[in-house]
């Protein structure tokens, strides 16, 4: 019974990156903007972090400072894709690369340092026999990922401005027909996605492993742009597939527990197996997913062009 | 203030002038960071650029890693002109040089087998198989099921690194070796002959300079080369015209990983000589940026291939020379690439200044 509340816990804990990160891309995508530098959003913000946290010793420092490096890597790429109508993939593809090179130069005197695991847990609750171990002895930033799925949900649903950022997704035309600012409203969902990734960086660098090594995030940039797409661009089903990803990546170390003698190598590849897997899933029948992406997913806009 | 205004015809000239510009200010940009990191910039660029080139050693250094950037360049750069995004190049060269390497040690057993040149001919058909193979993974869950490309070739990229050290670890393992994890150091009958004496380069970059030619005939002189271009440009036209997607699509990513295998098995039996954990250093993604510099055209990529292996090696004389991190290659990668696609913009639109 404590070993499932530790499997539980440990679940949670690892789908959490994935889950702050996907629900920005999410807003972005909602929005219309594909991109595919989450990856090297995550990683900038992840040395940031490290590099603030380890600095400072103030671990909630180097969240922030993890969330702005996310925003100045997503405003390279607004500037790029939004103002000079450079193609998506290429640019978010140019975003990843930068952010490796980038998080390599500054990490390069950081490799192997860590840092001291920080406070967990809500006090009282985190007593609660199995309960309390199993949901509330993690890091603020668990609960921040929740509360932040919550309120995504309001947002897109129930709110005027939410309505407004599905429709420069679905169509930027109509939009801006109607006199809504499509870039303006496409770069702030871009800001608050970097943001996110940022803090899902620094969530990794500061509390999850918490150390530096080169290429700390490991893809997980990629398996929450996967996400998205698994969800259909929902965020309640953001939240279950976070939790499932979370449950795979630790699944590894289980299997070593029980004995299972494969070898690390090829359990490590489950998360990576369990994203294609679940794409293949997800994709094989195109009007769903065509019913569900935003309808602008991917196209630029150049107001005026039309 | 500038404005971009929409030119009523994408220009020509500006499609191969915008690579130069895009080198003219990653240089100037480079010059600033150097700057910005308390180097002279003159002395920073010049050990960045130009040390890599000073003598013929130093130069057929060069061309040894213009080898594997060119050969995944190829691939990529067929993929992209029909559309397909495949970003795992890596993966695939890792999986070619995991076949062509397990290969060399099926017949380097020191009892006397095949000659060396058909094991070498072998260990390549492995690699260019063994690629294409791990591409093809990729085409089916494309062609069958849907799924997006890009994300499946990046997943199966770290796939691939995990099966490597897998078998660096495990079956590959030199039993010899004082349990580092690598293969046996293959015997010299089994390496890849070189070119010059004194020099690591080795017939490799003959066959990738014939590779380009036989690929820029393909692209530009087959009617199956035709065919992608189209389903690229314009995938409706290409449907009228009865020219088949799911046909570009395999054609596109089987050539392409067959490349990436290939140089995966040149890097195997070339410079490096056994199996380690690591056999690329991020060749097959920068050959994504080797595609676009080369504008995705098989004799570009050679241009495109010297200026990022010139990048590799800049880097190693920049942690040598100036005491600066070697991943300073990876942020002069990073920001030729974002000033390629500005540039590019340029192709499209004419600045105007406007009040």
């Amino acid at each position: 019974m404590e070993n499932f509340a530790a499997l539980i816990a440990a679940s949670i804990n690892s789908g959490t990156p994935l889950l702050i990160a996907a629900l920005g891309l999410l807003i972005n995508e909602r929005a219309g903007v594909l991109n595919l530098g989450a990856e090297g959003m995550m990683l900038v913000a992840a040395i940031t972090g490290f590099a603030v946290a380890h600095q400072t010793h103030m671990p909630w420092l180097g969240f922030v400072a993890g969330a702005v490096a996310g925003m100045l890597m997503a405003t390279l790429f607004a500037w790029l894709a939004l103002v000079l109508v450079t193609n998506q993939v290429a640019t978010g593809l140019a975003l990843s690369i930068f952010g490796a090179g980038l998080s390599a130069f500054i990490g390069q005197s950081f490799v192997g340092q860590s840092l001291p695991a920080g406070p967990h847990g809500i006090p009282f609750l985190s007593d609660i026999p199995f309960l309390g171990k199993a949901l509330f002895d993690q890091h603020m930033a668990v609960y921040f990922g929740l509360l932040l799925c919550g309120g995504i949900i309001w947002f897109l649903y129930r709110s005027r401005a939410g309505l407004v950022l599905r429709a420069v997704g679905e169509s930027p035309e109509s939009a801006h027909a109607l006199g809504y600012p499509v870039r303006k409203i496409r770069y702030l969902a871009l800001l608050f996605s970097g943001a996110c990734c940022g803090i899902a960086g620094a969530y990794l660098s500061v509390v999850y492993t918490p150390m530096w090594v080169e290429g700390l995030v490991a893809g997980r940039g990629w398996i929450a742009l996967a996400l998205t797409t698994f969800a259909t661009w929902r965020p309640a089903r953001v939240l279950l597939g976070a939790l499932l990803f979370g449950s795979v990546t630790i699944l590894q170390f289980h299997f070593q527990a029980i004995g299972i003698a494969l070898p690390s190598e090829i359990l490590s590849m489950l998360p990576y197996l369990a994203t294609i897997i679940v794409l293949v899933l997800i994709s094989r029948n195109p009007d769903w997913i065509r019913l569900n992406m935003p309808a602008s997913l991917g196209k630029p806009f150049r107001p005026g062009s039309a | 203030m500038l404005k971009l205004e929409l030119r009523a015809a994408s220009s020509r000239s500006m499609a191969y002038l915008s690579p130069v510009l895009a080198l003219l200010l990653t240089i100037f940009f480079g010059a600033l960071l150097f700057m910005a990191l308390g180097k002279n910039p003159w002395t920073g660029l010049q050990v960045f650029l130009i040390e890599p080139i000073r003598n013929k050693a130093a130069i057929a250094e060069l061309l040894l890693k213009t080898t594997p950037l060119v050969l995944c360049a190829l691939g990529l750069s067929v993929c992209y002109r029909a559309n397909v995004w495949n970003i795992g190049a890596e993966g695939q060269l890792i999986a070619g040089g995991l076949a062509a390497g397990s290969t060399i040690l099926f017949f380097d057993t020191g009892t006397p087998g095949l000659s060396g040149g058909m094991v070498l001919l072998l260990a390549t058909c492995a690699g260019v198989v063994g690629g294409s193979l791990w591409a093809s993974i990729t085409a089916l869950l494309r062609d069958r099921f849907n799924a997006n490309e890009i994300l499946v070739s990046l997943m199966l990229t770290y796939i691939a690194q995990l099966l490597l050290m897998y078998a660096v670890n495990g079956p590959l393992k030199d039993p010899h070796g004082m349990n580092f994890p690598q293969s046996k150091v293959f015997s010299s009958d089994y390496l890849l002959p070189h070119l010059f004496s004194g020099s690591r380069l080795h017939i490799g970059f003959i066959v990738m300079l014939v590779a380009s030619g036989l690929m820029a005939v393909f692209v530009y002189r087959s009617f199956a080369g035709y065919r992608l271009t189209v389903g690229g440009l314009a995938p409706l036209a290409a449907r009228y015209a009865g020219f088949s997607s799911r046909r570009a699509l395999w054609t596109s990513l089987l050539i392409s990983g067959g490349f990436a295998g290939m140089a995966g098995a040149f890097e195997v039996a070339g410079p490096i000589g056994q199996v380690l954990p690591s056999i690329s250093p991020g060749y097959g993604f920068a050959a994504i940026i080797v595609a676009f510099i080369g504008r995705l055209n098989p004799i570009g990529t050679i241009f495109g291939g010297l200026v990022l292996s010139l990048f590799y090696l800049g880097g190693e004389m920049a942690q040598s020379r100036l005491g600066l991190p070697s991943a300073i290659t990876g942020l002069f990668q990073g920001m030729l690439l974002f000033l390629l696609l500005a540039c590019d913009t340029l192709i499209n639109y004419r600045l105007r200044w406007q009040k």
